[in-house]
């Protein structure tokens, strides 16, 4: 009997496409044999479009208690491939792999989820595990920022969230329409506005590089413990288990010992140019 | 296979002849042996049969960005030091097709790669070769996922160590305490002796298929003045490295100091051309293609070396990581020298040498450390 390759994928189908924006789809995925595999909000898979390639994508959720969502932007071949994926389509699905956002330390405490761009699809498979026990935490706030009111994604699931009395949503963009009557400007001025404790908070960022690096200075300067606050790095990565070499970050494999970092643990490596 | 504690029933002595039953013994066995033979003016490692395969008489002069190979005067078959090959592509192909994919009715289907079909004899392999591959052991079976493809080759192998006797212009072993004496993870060592007139080789027995083989072939007992010359070769050999490298804190060293204005000045002359990183036993980085027929109808992944002096390495949408040559060049010896020992416990570099003598401008990475140690040493550099 052959021990598994780690190397080759799972085949799953797709069960249901929802368009997110006029570039982003939200997969929802369900294997062709056995079960969804168990993971943990904050990892990622790896997705294999036929013929194509394979990139690594987050797990944004479950949808309820069905298929395993992936939402995908369309930016590299791979991706626009997986964008084009209809009901039906089989792809190659292997993981998950790396860190998970750190919930149940996050307990007790005050929560921020701080999201730019495609970095909410991550962030909502913390959000809702969070909210379904939403007595286990104190104040919860998800900040949100996109380039524009277009590229907002999970609609009518944030209108939901917005809804609620037991969670601030602040919602801002770079560049507004003139229909939006939302705030302007970047995500880290929105911490300002938001209600939490904290030396009893827990701040999760996952975003473009740039933007987490000054929400983590914003966090920071209001007193959140630098080893407090978690972000989500993105480097090239091939094989997800730390045999391709590609992700290194100093001494860490983001594929292994992230994505899902401290900010104490790479604060310095984050200020290191090219590292 | 060499697995486990063998007591031994001393060394023996083989001749040539001996040295031909070895191989044909292994050969008998199943093994295809791997050893080195002269392609395109170097030494290389390729299957061979034959005593009359080997390099016999030859040597090799190495510095940096230097090889030549010149003749020896004498009939030694192992009388020269490491070359462009290393033992890796053996264990980890630079080309090796992962999985196929197929259209069905329903959508596709995947492939497997069937098992490896050959079991491999390493013959020749050295102290800091058999360092290197412990060295890949560590990072293709030693995580979570361990790599199927480098286990099911890695598990069969039969390993005749050689006991260096003819280090290069390169070579630093004995700072990096890889050898030059193999002491274990071999099933049989030789160490060619020359001496005396007679031709013939000391064999230490290092596992219990090694001590199967060597009872299958001619052999006497090794005396008193075998043993004698046998540590002669070693203690020469050690004596005359060609290179040294002070290994002395060198993780903070490289990790503290990644603004050293060193790093620009190594860019200045490296072409980022990536041979280091080919030549290097225990770089193991790779990247994937992916390719489809042109029917549409199948299409196959693939995995490849790669180097972190390539541009595409550290390519994330939108462009590179790491644009500078300064970037990438403090990547790859901080990772070797430094990051491994927090990643694989260990140093990432045996010292055999092969980057500087393959680098077509002869940086040598013994050089660096020290430009940049001495350097912090001075009290003007703050």
């Amino acid at each position: 009997m052959r021990s598994p390759d780690p190397f080759v994928p799972s085949l799953f189908r797709v069960d249901r496409v929802r368009r997110e924006s006029a570039d982003t789809v939200t997969l929802g995925l369900l294997p062709i044999q056995g079960e969804i595999p168990a993971f943990r909000s904050g990892q990622f898979f790896m997705l294999y479009a036929f013929g194509i390639g394979e990139i690594p994508v987050s797990v944004s959720g479950l949808w309820g208690q069905g298929p395993l969502l992936h939402t995908v932007r369309a930016v590299g071949p791979v991706s626009q491939a997986l964008c084009r994926l209809r009901p039906g389509d089989t792809l190659g699905v292997r993981g998950p792999y790396g860190s998970p956002w750190p919930l149940p330390q996050a307990e007790g405490g005050d929560l921020l989820l701080i999201a730019g761009g495609l970095g909410l699809a991550p962030l909502r498979s913390a959000l809702l595990p969070a909210l379904a026990e939403r007595e286990r935490y104190g104040r919860i706030a998800l900040l949100y920022g996109a380039r524009s009111p277009a590229d907002l994604l999970f609609g009518e699931e944030r209108s939901d969230w917005s809804s609620r009395d037991d969670l601030q949503v602040e919602v801002t963009v770079d560049h507004a329409s003139p229909a939006w009557r939302g705030s302007v400007g970047v995500v880290p001025a929105r911490i300002s506005h938001t209600r939490f404790a904290p030396e009893r908070t827990h701040a999760f960022v996952c975003g473009p590089e740039v933007m987490m690096r000054y929400s983590a200075a914003a966090l920071l300067g209001a007193g959140v413990p630098p080893a407090r606050i978690f972000l989500s790095l993105e480097r090239n990565m091939k094989c997800a288990f730390a045999v391709c070499g590609r992700c290194q970050f100093g001494s860490t494999f983001i594929c292994r010992d992230g994505p899902v970092f401290a900010y104490d643990r790479i604060s310095r490596l984050l200020s290191l140019r090219e590292l | 296979m060499p697995e486990g504690h063998v007591p031994t029933a001393g060394e023996a002595i083989i001749d040539r002849e001996g040295l031909q039953a070895l191989l044909d013994a292994l050969g008998a066995r199943g093994f295809s042996v791997i050893g080195p033979r002269i392609r395109d003016e170097a030494i290389v490692y390729a299957p061979l049969r034959n005593v009359a395969d080997l390099p016999e008489g030859w040597t090799d002069r190495q510095d940096g960005g230097r090889y030549r190979l010149e003749r020896r005067g004498d009939r030694a078959l192992f009388g020269y030091a490491v070359g462009p090959h290393s033992w890796k592509q053996f264990l980890f192909p630079p080309r090796q097709r992962l999985w196929q994919a197929r259209r069905t009715e329903a959508g596709f289907d995947l492939l497997e790669e069937p098992p490896p079909s050959e079991r491999w004899a390493f013959l020749g392999i050295r102290a800091c070769e058999l360092h290197a591959l412990a060295i890949q052991d560590r990072v293709f079976l030693g995580g979570s996922h361990p790599d199927r493809s480098y286990a099911e080759r890695r598990r069969d192998l039969f390993l005749v160590a050689l006991q260096c006797g003819e280090p290069s212009g390169t070579c630093f072993c004995v700072s990096m305490e890889t050898g030059p004496k193999a002491s274990s993870g071999f099933d049989l060592a030789l160490t060619e002796l020359l001496g005396d007139g007679s031709h013939r080789f000391l064999v230490e027995v290092g596992s219990r298929a090694g001590e199967e083989i060597l009872a299958a072939i001619p052999h006497r007992s090794a005396g008193e003045a075998d043993r004698r010359e046998a540590e002669a070769v070693l203690d020469s050999t050690a004596s005359r490295m060609g290179r040294t490298l002070d290994t002395r804190g060198i993780r903070e060293l490289l990790q503290d100091h990644p603004e050293h204005p060193r790093w620009e000045e190594v860019a200045t002359r490296c072409l980022a051309c990536a041979n280091c990183t080919m030549v290097c036993p225990t770089c193991f980085c790779s990247t994937v293609e992916d390719h489809t027929a042109l029917t549409g109808e199948s299409a196959e992944r693939t995995r490849l070396w790669d180097s972190c002096f390539s541009l595409d390495f550290s390519y994330l949408h939108g462009g590179s990581v790491r644009k500078e040559i300064r970037s990438r060049y403090r990547q790859w010896i901080t990772h070797k020298l430094s990051t491994w020992f927090d990643q694989f416990g260990s140093s990432g570099c045996v010292g055999c040498g092969r980057c500087i003598t393959w680098c077509p401008v002869g940086i040598d990475i013994t050089e660096e450390v020290r430009a940049i140690r001495s350097s912090l040493l001075e009290p003007t550099h703050a």
